[in-house]
Order: C-alpha cells, then structure tokens, then sequence
C-alpha cells in the first residue's frame, strides 16, 4: 500500500453514540490497525487535533477538490428541518446547514459510508412526528431517497454504505472500513437496504443464550426473568439482521444478554415499531410477528407442543432471576 | 472591539459555536451557540411511558446511562417503586462505568492533546507532552483506550452494551449477576486499578483520594519528577501555564447528589457557594429568552416546561435554554459534584481559586481515584440469587422527577403521564446549565462568564485559552439541547 486512504468522518443528527462504540474496540490499537490496513484519519470532529478554522481547512479543501476524499463517514441522521432549510444544524462556523456540507463532499467522495441507523434511515431522531425532519443519507425510514436521493452513487459506483445499529458495533464499523481499504468491496457485498452482508447476514437470535427457553417456549413475564423475551417482552431478534450474539458487544454482552429485547436496531424504522418496545404485541394471545421465513401456522404448532414438553427446570428458570434448578450432573453409566 | 467566531469545536462531544468579542486580548464578552436541535422532548409525548427508557439513552451516546438513570427514576417515582439492594448496587456500577470512562475520555483524548500543538513548542515540557498526547498518535491513546474498553467490558456483563442499553428499569436491572459473573467484574475492576496506578497517578488510589489540601496536592505533586505518572504531568503543566487563573465562573456550585444506597447517596446532594445549602428542585426554571423557542417567554419549572423551536426569534442566539436555581446560574460537574460532597482537597482548591480550567481536570482525576474503590465494595456486595428486579405498573395518570449525576454533572427529567401516555417530557442536561447563553436579566451562562477576560494572542484564530476553557467542561452538546 502506497498511499494511504484519507478518511473525513462528520457527525450530525444523532447522539455521537457510533463514535463512542467505535473507541469501544477489542483491538489493542485502534488508530494504530486503522492506519496499518490503509486508513488514514483525516479528520474526525471528537478525535482529531485540529478546531475551527484549522478544521474548516481539511473540509474546504475536500470539498473542493484539492485533497483526495477516499472515505465520507456520516454519523447521525440529516436534519433537514424547519421546512427544508437545514437550520436545525448549522456546521459550526461556517453558517452553512450540515446538510450542504454532506451534500458537497458526498459529491467528491470516492465511497460514502453511514455510520449508524440515523445516518442510514433517519433513525431514532426520525421517530414520533420527526420535528427535525431527520432523514438518512439515501433513506427516509424504509423509503428510498433521503439527503442524497436513491440515485445517489459514490466515485467507486456503490451507494451509500448503510452500516446501521444503534449504536453500530466497532466491529462493523472496522471490518466495512477495512473491507473498503483492502479493495474488491462491491454491490455484491451490500444487502436490500445497502448494509454490509459481513454482519447483517445473520440473525439476533443467531447465538441467543436464551435458545434452550426459546426451544421450549419457556418466556419471560417480566425484567431480570431469564426466559425467553420473544412471546411477552418484545423481542424481535429473530427478525433483526444482526450477528449481535455471535460478535457480542463490550467483550460478552448483547442485548438479550443484559435481559431486555432486541429493538431491531439495525433495521429502518426501528424506532416506531407500532406497539411499546417492550412489551409483545399479540392477537388471542399469539404474537404477531413471527420468524419472517417460518410457515405460522407451523410455529403456533411447535410452540404447544414444545410447551407440553418443557422441562421442570427450563419451565421455573424462565421466570426466575437466577436458575432456581441447576442441570442435573448424569451418573457415569445410566442413559 | 473584534469579533471571532469560532467552531467547530474539536474534542467535545457535539458541535459548538463560540462568538467572542475581543479588546485589549482578551475576551470581553462570549456568546455561546449549542447549534443543533433534534427534538427528543417532542419526539416523546404521546409514548408508552416505559419507552422513554429506548430513547432517553440515545439522546447522547457518551452519557447515555446518565440518560437512562435519569429516565428509570422519573418513571419509578410515577411508579411509585424503589430497586433492591441488588438493582440498585447494579445501577452505581453500571452508571459509574460510564462516569469513569467518560472522565478518562476526557482527559485523555479530548483536554490534554491540545498541550501538543506547536504552539507549545518553547515550553519546556512540550516535547513529552507532544508524545504522550498528541492527537490520535500520542502514547496514550495506545494505553488509554484498550484500558478504557477493558473496564467498559462490565457493561457487557451488567447492561449488554454500551451505550444504549435497557438494563436500567424503573424497579432495577433487568441483568442479573452469577457468582462466576461477580468475579469477573471484579476481576476487571481491578485491572482498572492496576492502569490508574501505574499510568494516570503512580500511586495507590487510595493515596490520591487521601489529598486534604492544596498544600498535600503540592508536596505529592514533588514527590517525584513530571514524568513519573499522567496526573503529575498535567499539574506541573498546569503550573506552568497557570491553568488556575482561566476559566472562573460564579463559583455556584450544583450536584443533585450520586450513587444511592439506600437513601443515602456516595456523594452528597446540594448547592455549595462558599457554604453548602440544600437543593430545592422546585427552585428550578428554564429561560428562554436567547434561545430559539417560541414558548410562553418566562421562565417555567421543567415539570410545566415547553419546548417549541422558533428558527427565526430574533435576538436568539443558540437552541439551548437558560436553567437557573433561585434565579441563578450554577456551575455542575466533578468539581461541583465533590465540592457539594466536602472533599478536603476540592474544597480548599475553590476556597483560594474558585472553579476553573485546573481545578475541574484535577476533581474529575480525584473522583476517579474515589469512586473506584466504591466500585469494588459494590461488587463484593452483589448477592446472586438474590432480586435485582421489583415489578410495577406505569398508572393511567402521574407524574416523577428523575435526577442523577452524570460524568458531566446534574442532569434532571421531569415526566407527566396522562391517559397513560407521556404528556409532557423535559430533560435539563449537565451542559444546558454550563452552556446555557443569557437569560431575562442579561446574566451571562456560566462559560459564557469563564471566557470573559480569557487571553487571545494576537492573530490566533483559534484561542488556544479559550479551548483550555471550553474543554474544561467536558461538554456534551447532544445532551445539551437534545
């Protein structure tokens, strides 16, 4: 690698959360890999030295055109309010709304990545009446378009590069960045909704800890219980692409492991799932979204059945904050 | 009389705008611009109320426990619950994780790299500084961070993940512990310990918590040469660049009070100007007469606040509004926090140079070296097997005010559940206080008050004191305006 790849990182419309995560790193030298993989940081609003004018510097000179924009990393959702003008986020400095300035150098940027489900699909600052009409780079929620509209393309040809989560995983923050620097990343390695494949091929309930009480359909009625969260407490990993409980989050957490549900973080709209986050919603006590690709009348099957069939242990542990009946040690010799 | 506009701010959580009027360098008037809205406290009404715990963390993802702490404890009060020992030994650990790890982000990756800019150069310590500090390459990055995200690993025990997590409940943690789990936490905590003795202090925790007054500060500080530990290396640039004389404010001091156990909190609640008077959250009220809010035009308690933006008021100058107690404007954070609370070496430290640039890095340094200690009594005292969790019901019609301590200082939510639904939602930030611009009256907000009389030399664009000021504060400006 001879040169290495200048990367622009802004933030807007969202909490500065994925910025945190990403610090959040396993790896023992963050910046350090970064820059070994090709990756150079040019300039990050919470990291780098530079400030004000010195700041405006880097920006103008990208957005112009006389410094090579490799990677346009976006975090937080486009705020394009009141009434289209963007004032609701005017860059520091430059009385000029953030939104111009991603419109401009997404235009020299050689790819585009949204760091984040705001900067994905408007995200949580989109929800209820979106007062700041917080839109992603090329979604508004499941609707193509957002800032940059659906024909948007980056130099390389891809689309923005959507690596949603709230807050994204240093993880996939790390391995998109990487993937891009090491070259060869393309349309092929984007799903529907133009994530990475390299985490949303994969299911929240891939790995779950809590699969045995899943089995069994042994849930969950209450906060602290170690059942299954899916039936009553508004669980939607089996419908969330996320490989949240195989990469696991601050060295072995994930949500279900800290006993609350997936919200669907990495999807659009997550924010107005149309019933409370925690709580099932349900018809003649059958919840209403099941795995997408499972035949219902199937699973309701299943479930009474698997239901007669749970065991003493598994049926108490579920509504119990700690396994009140361990696992039984088996007798060498007995079957 | 010149003007400078200054942003965007680096090294801070959010973007910042800062107007400085200069004569004579130095600052004679600031005018402090939080220069984006996202609208959480409209986003909220009309939400199942136990929803406000998926969003009140996402308004910041740097004090996102802050957030959700204050959430729980606004909806418990409606609630009308409390935690178990458990849930609430769980919710310190977990809020101080955050708090700590926010205090070592800020000293380490947002205030001290700007001692390695050039400007620097004829200083004498400025060539160690520069590799230790610098931005993004320094030395201490490389220790810092994994350090960081070793003991953010508790998060992945006891709330899932961070930030963003749920685990915080109005009635505990919905993440019990297991004995092995208790271990491995304290496992982690002491590794914690092993980096802030080696690295940050050179010295037992215990030794640094022990500082009674300046004078013990300074004999500990010659103890042993600059380079002997980070903390020894800020106060002899401190010194040098008398760090002591920038960035005073009113010396109003504000601390809602942190880390409960059983109605008695580790660090104490209060108002402390020179003697320490009680807090009375009812003497509290935002102006917004300089912001870009189109409410009613005077000053509300936040139980009845309204947040309307209006883009186009005229005299306003940021999105923030103006909190004041009594009337007044208060200074909140580690230094208030521990001035509250009465440490020795904090309180003699504002007694002779008030609030400012080096007295608010050496208290958050200081709460780091006394909150650990805490962590690890905690965890000891975790009972798995034993409830984390109490169960209640959100009523049909209610109200609760949740106030906590975040790494930043005060942080205040004040619910109305109607038709059991959130009628109304108003969060008061730790930098809604610091950052705050004008009220009614024409008083300045508390930074605003600090830059006044800070130094600019002359051509510098970007005044490297006011930077000091600014940073000072460990500002979040999500949370600020949220």
């Amino acid at each position: 690698m001879n040169t290495l790849l200048n990367v622009v990182w802004l933030q807007s419309g969202g909490c500065g959360g994925c910025t945190i995560s990403l610090l959040n790193s396993d790896s023992r030298d963050l910046f350090g890999s970064l820059e070994a993989a090709g990756l150079r940081l040019l300039w990050h609003p919470a990291l780098s030295q530079e400030s004000g004018a010195e700041a405006l510097e880097v920006l103008e000179r990208c957005a112009s055109g006389a410094e090579r924009l490799d990677i346009l990393c976006v975090e937080g959702s486009m705020l394009r309010g009141p009434r289209g003008t963007g004032r609701f986020h005017m860059l520091a400095g430059t009385g000029l709304p953030m939104i111009e300035w991603v419109r401009r150098l997404a235009a020299r940027a050689r790819h585009t990545v949204a760091i984040g489900s705001c900067a994905s699909f408007g995200g949580i600052t989109a929800a209820g009446a979106n007062p700041a009409e917080a839109c992603g780079l090329q979604y508004e929620g499941e609707l193509a378009g957002g800032l940059l509209g659906a024909r948007y393309r980056s130099d390389s040809g891809l689309p923005a590069v959507n690596v949603a989560g709230c807050p994204t995983h240093p993880g996939w923050v790390t391995d998109t960045l990487m993937a891009i620097a090491m070259g060869g990343f393309g349309p092929a390695d984007l799903d529907e909704y133009q994530r990475p494949r390299l985490y949303t091929s994969h299911l929240v309930h891939h790995g779950c800890n809590r699969n045995e009480y899943y089995e069994f359909k042994a849930s969950a009625e209450k906060p602290s219980d170690l059942g299954c969260l899916m039936e009553n407490m508004g669980c939607m990993g089996t419908q969330a692409h996320a490989d949240c409980n195989i990469r696991l989050w601050n060295g072995s957490g994930s949500c279900v492991r800290g006993g609350f549900a997936c919200v669907r973080c990495t999807e659009p709209e997550f924010e107005e799932p149309g019933h409370p986050f925690s709580r099932t919603p349900k018809v003649a006590g059958i919840p209403l979204a099941l795995p997408t690709d499972m035949p219902k009348a199937w699973f309701i099957a299943l479930s009474a059945l698997s239901k007669s069939a749970t065991p003493k242990r598994v049926r108490d542990n579920a509504v119990a904050d700690h396994q009140v009946v361990v696992p039984q040690a088996r007798k060498p010799g007995t079957r | 009389m010149t003007r400078l506009v200054v942003g965007p701010f680096n090294r801070v959580e959010g973007d910042l705008e800062v107007t400085l009027d200069i004569a004579g360098g130095v600052v004679k008037a600031a005018y402090v611009n939080s220069p984006m809205y996202r609208g959480f406290e409209q986003i909220l009404v009309g939400k199942d109320p136990l929803d406000a715990l998926v969003f009140a963390p996402r308004i910041c993802g740097i004090c996102s426990v802050s957030q959700s702490t204050a959430a729980a404890r606004a909806l418990a009060q409606a609630m009308n619950i409390e935690m178990p020992e458990n849930g609430e030994l769980a919710a310190n650990l977990v809020l101080a994780t955050e708090n700590l790890a926010d205090h070592l982000s800020h000293f380490y990756l947002f205030f001290m790299p700007d001692f390695a800019r050039d400007a620097y150069a004829g200083r004498d310590w400025h060539a160690a500084a520069r590799t230790r500090f610098a931005a993004l390459k320094g030395s201490a990055t490389g220790d810092a961070l994994p350090a960081r995200a070793g003991f953010l690993n508790i998060m992945g025990y006891l709330a899932g993940k961070w930030p963003h997590t749920l685990a915080i409940q109005p009635g505990g943690s919905s993440r019990s512990v297991e004995e092995a789990e208790r271990i491995r936490i304290f496992a982690m905590l002491i590794e914690f310990r092993g980096f802030l003795e080696r690295r940050l202090f050179g010295d037992r925790l215990e030794a640094i918590a022990a500082l009674d007054s300046e004078a013990a500060l300074r004999a500990w500080m010659d103890g042993h040469a600059p380079d002997a530990s980070d903390f020894r290396r800020f106060l002899a640039i401190a010194d040098d660049l008398q760090l002591e004389r920038l960035g005073r404010a009113a010396d109003r001091f504000l601390s809602f009070g942190a880390y409960p156990l059983a109605g008695k909190p580790l660090f104490q609640r209060g108002v402390w100007d020179g003697r320490l008077s009680p807090l009375d959250p009812a003497q509290i009220t935002e102006d917004e007469t300089f912001a870009w809010m189109g409410g009613t035009g005077k000053p509300l308690h936040p139980s009845e606040g309204i947040t309307q933006p209006n883009a186009d008021k005229a005299a306003a100058y940021t999105w923030c509004k103006a909190p004041r107690l009594g009337g007044k404007t208060m200074e909140t954070g580690a230094l208030a926090r521990q001035a509250v609370d009465g440490h020795p070496l904090i309180r003699d430290l504002v007694a002779t140079s008030g609030g400012n640039v080096r007295n608010r890095v050496i208290a958050r340094l200081l709460e780091i070296a006394r909150v650990v200690p805490a962590m690890e009594q905690w965890c000891r005292d975790l009972k798995p097997g034993q409830p984390f969790c109490r169960q209640g019901a959100v009523p049909e019609e209610g109200a609760g005010m949740g106030l906590a301590e975040s790494a930043r200082g005060s942080l205040g939510h004040w619910l109305t559940v109607s038709r059991g639904r959130i009628a109304n939602y108003q969060i008061v930030s730790p930098t809604t206080w610091n950052f705050s611009p004008r009220d009614a009256a024409g008083t300045e907000g508390p930074l605003e008050q600090a830059l006044a009389g800070t130094p600019v030399g002359e051509g510098e664009q970007v005044p490297l004191a006011v930077q000091h000021v600014v940073r000072s504060f460990d500002p979040c400006m999500v949370c600020t305006v949220h």
